[in-house]
């Protein structure tokens, strides 16, 4: 079994929340859903943390700070879980099924290296 | 992560509480404020719970993170200013939330908020259509898009509309003062907001019927609030709540998972809810107590005659007629004449309906209104005149507002075609 980080994106100029409070409570449900679905198939080995979409990225030593997200792409993470399955074949398959693809967002699947 | 919320609409009817309970905290000025801070607090909720399952009592954590949020908000636009007495308003408020811990029911301090901003939003220099759409938004926590889907306009027209609105009711000094001299005057505004947000979803033109059940259960809960608030339970009130629960009582069997419509003749009584006709006919003989006979009190004795009758070969239409004819003394109205006309038909042969059908005051008013022509021919087809019958289900098919609508008066043409001598009425 390999361990793999997702992390969840969204694009920058996308809307992050429906203005909607019933789509609000939809969107909460599917990865309410998404979550106990990993959990069940022993597959999450970390829940990991939604993060706030302010920030700052430091960059040159730490001589340039930019206000924000963002190092080069115009996405922002939303959060990260970690997952433990087979193959990176596998975290594909799982990360299919991630509510955040369904509202225009990403996953980004990564293998965590093994020591 | 174990528990559930309480059901679908939670989100919803959380964020009409929590944007009457800063409403009221902070001033009916900062509307706005308190809606980004609502916005911003279930968005927050909904990362929160996701990753770490719900809070024991997800109501207390909604108001706590709003009035936080909210005050976070005023402190950040209120910087320049030395001197900022929402703040301490604010500050000042006690946590009400500690009290929803132990009780199981609706709190009376958020429900009296709740009270003051449906009043509140039926200021007489907002337009009956801006009350209802006002009461959507802010009560109902149905978004700009929402609303306008449910009534047929754009989302930019629905957005200006909804601006107006509520440019009015933050201009307006406090939120509606529920003891206020006027009070019984608001509270007719009231009712008349409710019952045109029930029927807009009972009758509207929504293709979506999910959204109309919504508007529906929307409309019966709000009405529920004034029923449990003794100044605003008057017999009207209680006649107003009867009405809705039996028009509701029928909508399992009036409206079908795609939105078809099963007009009352043929509906299958047996999927009539039971509980909600008792629920509105305890509610009806709690009206009775008043001295005054309002159009509600009619209106719910109506349905109560359907709800009632066994079948509708069994139901008095002679009775029903009797109430349509005090109805149209209370409230003349072409659309209430013309369930009068179909009424006697019943009672006294297609004949007379067709008559009473000519004999229409304001028929221009209906020009536009697909149930007018289909009462022509449903009449005409009883009748025998199968091809007036035609005639008539056509035009009511061009004036259709939807498919469902198109789709019954199809099912009404064909058996026109066939020259069957079955009967439809308007989808009651």
């Amino acid at each position: 079994m390999s361990d793999f980080l997702y992390l969840y994106r969204l694009p920058a100029d996308s809307p992050d929340m429906p203005d909607s409070p019933k789509r609000m409570q939809e969107r909460l449900e599917m990865w309410r859903a998404w979550f106990k679905d990993l959990e069940a198939r022993g597959q999450l080995k970390a829940l990991g943390h939604p993060l706030e979409t302010s920030g700052a990225v430091l960059k040159n030593g730490g001589r340039t700070v930019n206000d924000g997200p963002y190092a080069e792409s115009k996405d922002i993470v939303l959060g990260y879980s970690i997952v433990q399955v087979r193959d990176l074949a596998e975290a594909r398959t799982v990360a299919s099924g991630c509510p955040v693809l369904r509202y225009g967002g990403m996953v980004e699947v990564r293998p965590i290296r093994q020591v | 992560m174990s528990n559930a919320l309480p059901d679908e609409h939670f989100f919803r009817r959380e964020s009409g509480r929590l944007v009457a309970t800063l409403t009221r905290l902070l001033g009916v000025d900062q509307l706005a404020l308190a809606e980004d801070a609502v916005q911003e607090t279930l968005a927050a909720a909904v990362e929160v719970w996701a990753f770490q399952g719900l809070p024991d009592n997800p109501s207390a954590w909604l108001m706590t993170s709003a009035k936080n949020r909210a005050f976070s908000l005023l402190r950040r636009e209120r910087t320049a200013r030395k001197f900022a007495p929402e703040i301490g308003r604010l500050a000042d408020a006690e946590v009400e939330p500690a009290s929803a811990e132990s009780e199981p029911g609706l709190p009376k301090a958020l429900e009296d908020d709740e009270l003051r901003m449906m009043f509140s939003c039926c200021h007489p220099d907002i337009t009956e259509d801006a009350q209802v759409a006002l009461v959507l938004s802010l009560l109902g926590g149905f978004s700009a898009h929402e609303v306008a889907s449910a009534f047929l306009v754009s989302d930019a027209a629905m957005e200006k509309r909804l601006a107006r609105a509520k440019k009015v009711l933050s201009g307006s000094r406090t939120l509606f003062e529920l003891g206020a001299g006027d009070f019984g005057a608001r509270l007719s505004a009231v009712h008349r907001a409710l019952y045109l947000l029930f029927n807009e979803g009972y009758h509207g033109a929504s293709p979506d019927s999910v959204v109309r059940v919504d508007l529906c259960r929307e409309a019966l809960r709000l009405v529920s609030l004034l029923v449990e608030h003794v100044p605003a339970a008057t017999p009207a009130t209680h006649a107003l709540a009867a009405l809705m629960a039996l028009h509701a009582a029928r909508l399992p069997a009036r409206m079908d998972e795609a939105g078809g419509l099963t007009e009352l003749s043929r509906q299958d009584r047996s999927r009539w809810d039971t509980r909600l006709i008792g629920r509105g006919l305890e509610l009806l003989e709690t009206s009775a107590r008043g001295e005054v006979v309002s159009e509600y009190h009619l209106e719910g004795a109506i349905a109560a005659t359907h709800a009632l009758a066994p079948s509708a070969e069994e139901t008095p239409w002679g009775a029903i007629v009797e109430l349509y004819d005090a109805l149209l003394e209370l409230r003349p109205s072409p659309v209430i004449a013309l369930n009068r006309a179909v009424a006697l038909a019943e009672h006294e042969g297609p004949e007379r309906g067709l008559e009473a059908l000519e004999a229409l005051e304001e028929v221009e008013q209906l020009a536009r209104y697909p149930f007018y022509p289909a009462a022509l021919g449903e009449l005409e087809l009883r009748r025998g005149r199968t091809a007036v019958a035609r005639k008539h289900f056509q035009d009511a098919h061009r004036l259709a507002r939807n498919a469902a609508e198109r789709r019954f008066l199809e099912q009404r043409l064909a058996a026109a075609t066939t020259s069957s001598s079955s009967s439809a009425r308007p989808p009651r």
